[in-house]
């Protein structure tokens, strides 16, 4: 870009940039917490909020995200609850970004300790202030992510979990979508101590726009399972960014289910410090119509011995709809015997769909094994014939086919009663998928 | 039963006419055998019949029970009662066996206006019929056809037949790749469906079935015709002279 187009266009995106915080407030807090959103706010007015013509933005218009004033979206009712509630967990429900204590159960579960972000915020001191703001920072760099440093400075409630044992439950989140201009920023930060275990289920639409940033400190010897649906208005749209750190021998396991939505787009930044640590990120995702568009950007760093990371993402995708993934593996100098997998598949089910891809690797050591792939393909026509011939509906015999197509990604939930809830559920959204 | 009336078919793609006016009629009860070189248009016939696409009928009719097949879709041509077992069954990765018998048998009830079989039925239905034909049950929980045997193919193909008890039986080379013992084991499954109100067209280029599954009447078909009809000792024809004796006779 020439000097002067490059000096223009950071002009443009200081102004969008203004414009944008001059329509928020930064919420109140104690001394670390101000500090920690003063830093955010500092790194936003640097970086300036996304453009179209950012090379991060290439497959995705970020515009309707930036912009001070959410889009509208239109209620919906799927007629049915949400995923996860017959399961034993310890239930939290936001509206519209607000976490309801009313609606919730009581922040108390044997083995963790739960507050609410606020809170901890007006604590002077507290564990939060080691992750807060810090994993995000961290994952700046080498690729700006300037949402989330938005959503550190301006979060306005959230969660923050420390995991001292193994809870004999999962933690869900359930976010519910009920006002048609509901702007919702929510801030999560999970500290899983050594040797601790947790599972983290999130589910529900959120908001007209929802921005979440969730930062995951996983200890030595700790793990951390994470399921979340997010399904199923039409109109939402969402950009949320996951920022995990993993330490040595540690476990992180997230699996994404997206159904609708305009407009979605998924970060997860992780980051493998500690030696022999594993991390696997998947998602399944289902796009109906020219105005779906589904993005997911992945980027794990290998930044320890022998470690293993793995990405899978598989995507349906029909008239029209548009699905991205961009996903890097850095192996860093010194991260021998890396392990490092990814693939990104999608059926197209018709020509007017399509899928953009940017798998990338880059690695500085010499003794790793990483692999990738990415494969745009159409439905099998000998096995809808098959199924056909054997009395079964073409749509029928096609959902059969996608789900059979999204079984890999869904193979990566660990707990196998929540993958056959998943399944279940979205083989009843594809059976009703117009309604 | 089935009744095809100077059915002409040739392939959409190609603009090649390889059925060239077949007449044929099945009745319920019987098994009529299509034998046949290679490339007389026997597979054609049954993909026809099963509604596969790349295949434009030119002129003729087929009806089952009187009515027209032609018209429609393969999921309705299976409702109505046409079944066909593929020379080549298809894997589906990702789809348990179990699902697809399950599937395909409550979506045919469904277009019969009948309610689906719930599950505790259907589990019992199954494995009284993967019993019979040896198929065990790992082999109905893996992946449709995937990594399976040719006999392991074949039989599964029975059983299917055997859950949607089909009107109309179309076997095409369901012979292939199958050594004695698994023929044996397919032949017998067959034959345990063999009644009254049930037509079959076992489509072989071999005699080698026949000795197992005993047709009713014979057909010889080449370059898209049935050129010659008989009763069983027709196949032993064929086994013992080859195609050639039948075919000069009959130029």
């Amino acid at each position: 870009m020439p000097a002067v187009a490059k000096q223009k266009l950071a002009e443009l995106k200081r102004d969008a940039t203004e414009d944008r915080l001059a329509a928020m407030s930064l919420p109140e807090g104690a001394g670390w917490a101000a500090e920690a959103r003063g830093a955010a706010l500092a790194r936003v007015r640097e970086m300036g909020l996304p453009h179209p013509r950012d090379e991060y933005w290439k497959f995705t218009r970020p515009e309707t995200l930036t912009r001070a004033e959410a889009p509208k979206a239109a209620l919906f009712d799927g007629g049915e609850p949400h995923l996860f509630h017959e399961r034993d967990r310890l239930h939290l429900v936001f509206r519209d970004g607000v976490l309801d204590m009313i609606a919730s159960d009581a922040l108390t579960l044997d083995g963790i300790e739960i507050e609410r972000l606020s809170d901890a915020m007006a604590k002077d001191i507290h564990w939060a202030r080691d992750v807060y703001g810090v994993l995000e920072s961290n994952g700046q760099n080498p690729v700006q992510r300037p949402l989330a440093a938005l959503n550190t400075a301006y979060a306005s409630d959230g969660v923050v979990i420390r995991v001292i044992g193994k809870p004999a439950k999962p933690v869900c989140l359930t976010y519910l979508h009920e006002s048609e201009d509901s702007d919702a920023i929510l801030h999560h930060v999970v500290r899983v101590e050594e040797g601790a275990e947790m599972t983290l289920l999130e589910t529900g639409p959120a908001a007209a726009r929802f921005n979440k940033v969730m930062e995951v400190d996983v200890a030595d010897n700790a793990t951390f399972h994470h399921v979340r649906a997010q399904g199923r208005d039409h109109e939402r749209r969402a950009v949320t960014g996951t920022f995990a750190r993993l330490g040595t021998e540690s476990t992180f396991k997230s699996f994404t289910m997206t159904v609708n939505g305009v407009l979605t787009r998924n970060e997860c930044v992780i980051e493998l410090t500690g030696d022999d640590a594993v991390a696997h990120v998947a998602g399944a995702c289902v796009g109906d119509g020219d105005d779906f568009h589904h993005d997911d950007t992945v980027f794990v760093t290998h930044d320890a011995v022998n470690c293993e990371s793995r990405q899978v993402f598989k995507k349906v995708l029909r008239n029209g709809a548009t699905g991205v993934f961009q996903g890097k593996i850095l192996v860093k100098e010194g991260a021998q015997k890396t392990d490092g997998y990814q693939i990104s598949q999608s059926l197209l089910l018709d020509d007017d769909s399509q899928f953009l891809a940017k798998p990338e690797l880059e690695i500085y050591a010499d003794d790793v094994a990483c692999s990738h792939g990415s494969t745009s393909g159409a439905i099998d026509e000998t096995a809808l014939f098959y199924l056909r011939s054997r009395g079964v509906p073409t749509a029928q015999a096609t959902d059969l086919l996608v789900l059979a197509f999204l079984a890999e990604a869904l193979e990566e939930i660990e707990d196998e009663s929540i993958a056959e809830e998943m399944v279940e559920r979205l083989s009843g959204w594809l059976e009703r998928r117009a309604a | 039963m089935l009744q095809i009336n100077n059915l002409h078919v040739k392939l959409e793609e190609e603009d090649k006419q390889i059925l060239k006016g077949v007449d044929l009629t099945v009745e319920a009860g019987k098994v009529h055998a299509i034998m046949g070189p290679n490339g007389s248009g026997k597979s054609t016939l049954s993909y026809v019949l099963s509604g596969r696409e790349g295949y434009e009928v030119t002129d003729g009719s087929v009806t089952l029970e009187g009515e027209d097949v032609l018209e429609l879709e393969p999921e309705e041509r299976a409702a109505l009662g046409i079944f066909l077992a593929f020379q080549y069954p298809v894997e589906i990765p990702g789809v348990g066996n179990m699902t697809f018998l399950r599937t395909a048998l409550n979506a045919q009830r469904k277009a019969k206006g009948q309610e689906e079989m719930s599950a505790a039925d259907f589990l019992k239905l199954i494995r009284e019929k993967a019993k019979d034909l040896k198929i065990d049950a790992d082999m109905l929980k893996r992946p449709v056809n995937v990594g399976f045997s040719g006999g392991e193919k074949k039989r599964n193909e029975i059983l299917q037949m055997a859950v949607l008890e089909p009107k109309m039986c179309i076997l095409d080379e369901t012979d292939s790749g199958l050594d004695v013992d698994a023929m044996k084991l397919v032949a017998d499954g067959v034959n345990a469906l063999r009644s009254e109100g049930r037509g079959f067209l076992v489509i072989t280029h071999y005699q080698r079935l026949l000795d197992h599954i005993v047709p009713d009447v014979v057909h010889i078909m080449a370059d898209g015709r049935i050129v010659k009809t008989g009763g069983p000792e027709l196949a032993l024809e064929v086994e013992k002279n080859g195609y050639g004796d039948i075919l000069a006779e009959v130029a």
